[in-house]
């Protein structure tokens, strides 16, 4: 491995533009398509919760005059685009493809074409989505009745095209991310280098193979239950959850969730191996029990898989039944312990660096930890029946997803951004951007435990303004952060600071760090070789 | 790198257009099945075949009783005719490529793995139905005290005395047709291992035509039903028994009809000279799916028709 910065660029041969971006079979710009189409899909979807929380900053309706409903709109659509346009396609699209191959010592994805065939079906969705917010969803445009999509909101109470673009968009979406996760599982089994065994892999590339299975095996549950629901709409149609027709929608919780649970965790477990690299790169110390991580998040994939009902305690299931859903749910905080522990375990004694990425890496496990333990809480049948549908659970899953997952992409984005660009961004702006966002998503979720509010609420009574004020003006910073990024990218695009091949120095161990940055459109024409006693 | 010169055996893909018309075509037939099934603009009764209700109106529409003949279902063709287009181009490109020697053996392991996981993504589909199928057949009891039109009709099962097909009739003749295509399917396979591509032709067609066969006599079995839909048979719109009953199997009868022209493609590519007796994993992949789509059957034929009747 002898690499010579800035040599090899001119024997490059890329493609001219169209060719490089539209047709591409190179996993680095399809990675970064999905980079750009993620952060393109997050504007809009931050700008819809923007706009909620605009209307939830005091008693009465503000923006949604004309159509309240629209306000249940906007909530369904932050939902679906921040899960399936944006961190989806950040985690595992982005981060998954350019560095999962260079990880393992891999030239390129296992099908390259296949590969940008799951980058352009999601384009393609997002469209749909984006056409269903402007076509009838019968009572007015739109589609309001959440992004779990439960009949008979979804079958009966939405007859127009609204639901049924937001049906074929997700089921594009499903595809692109049944065949991702199809490439992803093929080259990691089949393409790591030589002397790389499983158990030499780095954590990231662990975390994206137990993902692609969460997605191989949830994804295609999902698809059935929207062709039912799809065949449920046509009048003199199906009847899978019409009670008149003796079906049941509560079975379409259960599918849904079935798919849903595992979704969680496809959303979470990307962003568990950034993390862990980011903390053993400024800990300048080896991560703290590799096998330990690895094997933890099989097995919160695993048993991911049988806890699904915990979303559905107030459905009217059997109490035994309840009862295994609690105790199955509990026990995913066993392997989330372990990872928590030895985060902090490979800290422990470690040469620390706060750089940028291992800020929004330590804010990572502290806010995670905090939707970690209401998760807990919630997980409890008897607090679960209580806390149902209100915004504690709101706070709870935006602690773990938008402070855990987007963290995790943050985090992965400073890590990586001089390695992807070739250039150093500038430390003031992008500290501003965590300190502003860090404290932004905090104003905004952290009160959201105590309002006690119903969840997809256009009003409120006054006793409940406080906290919903406060919760409202944590937009300004978080907005606020968030050009800071853009100046973040803006300048560093415009003054063009090479990065040099390591930029983090010792404790940066994986294969990326021995490739210039950027790296050749082609790496490793000749396959790196790990020797047995390589760490991970 | 140092050197400009490829030291593995990996595929690197050049350029391709296909992922990025799979993308629009994927775009025209999603427009395609929401016009079909729901319609982007509502019909005016007095004028129902007016220019944009020809083409937007739902496709799947009655007026007053009366089917409504009209151009809803044009976009759909068009998005499925892109697609085969795309689809056709895609795997002539693959191909090629095998028999230009991209296929080297740690990239036809890749592509061993990734048929693996496709066949495991779709036996998660069907997951998806017996679920369903078995949730109504098992737990019935519950509907009985449901405040629901005949509730009591929906406490049995099948549910409220709908009479249901006779597993040993068509069921029994199509368990039997798609078990014996599974052995032509491996007897064209081993003939092909052996060098006799004369028994591989017959084995791979053989196996197309019980295939289509099979597909026939599943219409049959259809066109039946929908013609006593109101007597003494069912349809999918009749109670859910119907629902989960013809799309269990109607989904089946798409992979059967995919895994037809699967092996179709397979028998033209041997008629035109293409697979060796060491490389052959486009056949191979597509007995492996046949295989697949025989097992569902299986499993349709004896909870479905038999154990759930």
């Amino acid at each position: 491995m002898v690499a010579v910065p800035g040599d090899d660029h001119a024997h490059d041969h890329k493609p001219g533009f169209f060719t490089r971006w539209f047709l591409s079979t190179n996993h680095k710009d399809i990675g970064t398509l999905y980079l750009i189409f993620a952060i393109v899909a997050g504007v809009l979807g931050g700008y819809l919760s923007f706009m909620m929380r605009a209307e939830l900053g005091e008693p009465g309706i503000q923006i949604f005059d004309e159509d309240v409903r629209r306000f249940n709109v906007y909530a369904t659509m932050h939902g679906l685009i921040m899960i399936f346009f944006v961190v989806m396609p950040a985690l595992i699209g982005g981060f998954g493809n350019w560095f999962v191959p260079i990880m393992i010592g891999a030239p390129d994805m296992a099908f390259p074409r296949m590969n940008n065939l799951s980058f352009w079906l999601l384009p393609t969705a997002f469209a749909c989505l984006i056409i269903s917010f402007f076509v009838s969803g019968g009572d007015g445009d739109g589609f309001g009745g959440g992004w779990v999509m439960y009949p008979p909101l979804s079958t009966s109470g939405s007859p127009g095209p609204a639901f049924d673009f937001i049906i074929i968009g997700l089921l594009a979406a499903g595809f692109s991310s049944i065949f991702g996760a199809i490439n992803f599982i093929t080259t990691i089994l089949n393409m790591r280098a030589p002397g790389m065994t499983i158990h030499k892999m780095p954590l990231f590339a662990w975390s994206v193979l137990v993902t692609a299975f969460l997605l191989l095996l949830a994804l295609p549950v999902l698809a059935a239950s929207l062709f039912m629901l799809l065949t449920d709409r046509i009048p003199g149609g199906t009847g899978f959850f019409n009670p008149a027709m003796g079906g049941d929608p509560v079975m379409f919780q259960h599918l849904f969730w079935f798919f849903g649970h595992p979704e969680v965790y496809i959303m979470i477990l990307p962003a568990f191996g950034i993390v862990s690299h980011v903390i053993s790169t400024n800990s300048r110390k080896p991560v703290f029990g590799y096998l330990g991580m690895a094997y933890a998040m099989v097995a919160i994939g695993v048993v991911g898989f049988v806890v699904w009902a915990h979303h559905m305690y107030t459905v009217g299931m059997d109490v035994n039944l309840k009862a295994y859903f609690v105790a199955a749910t509990l026990v995913i905080a066993v392997p989330t312990g372990v990872k928590v522990f030895s985060w902090l375990a490979t800290m422990w004694g470690g040469s620390l660096r706060f750089t940028i990425p291992m800020q929004w890496a330590l804010a990572f496990i502290a806010l995670f930890v905090i939707g970690g333990v209401t998760g807990v809480m919630l997980a409890n049948a008897g607090f679960d029946t209580w806390a149902h549908d209100t915004y504690f659970v709101v706070a709870h899953f935006h602690y773990v997803l938008s402070m855990g997952a987007v963290f995790g992409i943050f985090c992965g984005f400073y890590y990586w951004f001089g390695k992807m660009s070739g250039y150093l961004y500038n430390k003031w702006l992008a500290g501003a951007h965590f300190w502003l966002f860090f404290i932004g998503v905090n104003m905004i979720f952290m009160p959201q435990h105590f309002i006690g509010m119903n969840r997809r609420h256009v009003d409120f009574p006054v006793e409940m303004a406080d906290g919903n004020w406060l919760s409202t003006m944590g937009i300004i910073p978080t907005g606020v952060g968030m050009l800071f990024f853009f100046l973040m990218l803006a300048e560093a695009f415009i003054r063009k600071r090479p990065a040099g091949d390591n930029y983090w120095g010792e404790g940066a161990t994986t294969l990326e760090w021995t490739l210039p940055s950027p790296p050749p459109f082609h790496q490793f024409n000749t396959l790196p070789r790990i020797s047995d006693d390589d760490g991970h | 790198m140092a050197s400009e010169a490829v030291e593995h055996d990996y595929h690197l893909v050049e350029p391709s257009p296909w992922p990025f018309l799979s993308g629009l075509a994927a775009m025209v037939w999603g427009t395609g099945m929401v016009i079909f099934f729901t319609g982007l603009v509502s019909r005016n009764p007095d004028k129902p075949n007016a220019m944009t209700e020809f083409f937007f109106a739902r496709g799947l529409d009655t007026i007053q009783g009366k089917d409504v003949s009209n151009g809803g279902w044009i976009i759909l063709l068009i998005g499925c005719f892109f697609a085969a287009v795309v689809m056709f181009g895609w795997w002539r490109d693959v191909a090629r490529e095998s028999e230009a020697g991209d296929h080297t053996p740690v990239v036809d392991i890749g592509l061993r793995y990734g048929m693996i996981m496709f066949i495991m993504q779709e036996a998660m589909f069907f997951v998806g139905w017996f679920w369903m199928f078995f949730e109504l057949g098992l737990w019935h009891k519950v509907r009985e005290k449901w405040e629901i039109a005949q509730a009591e009709c929906y406490g049995e099962w099948p549910v409220c005395e709908i009479e249901t097909i006779d597993p040993f009739h068509i069921p029994l003749m199509n368990t039997l047709v798609l078990l014996l295509s599974g052995t032509t399917v491996t007897w064209a396979h081993h003939a092909l291992i052996k060098g006799d591509r004369k028994g591989a032709k017959w084995g791979l067609f053989l196996t197309v035509v019980l295939g289509i066969f099979f597909t026939y006599l599943q219409g049959v079995e259809y066109m039946e039903a929908f013609a006593h839909r109101d007597g003494e048979s069912f349809w999918l719109s009749t109670n859910v028994y119907g629902s989960a009953f013809f799309l269990a199997t109607g989904f089946h009868g798409l992979h059967v009809l995919i895994g037809t022209i699967f092996l179709a493609v397979c028998y033209l590519r041997l008629v035109r000279g293409g697979f060796t007796p060491q490389k052959h994993f486009g056949l191979e992949a597509a007995a492996w799916y046949w295989h697949f789509v025989d097992v569902v059957w299986l499993f349709l034929f004896v909870f479905v028709y038999v154990v759930f009747r």
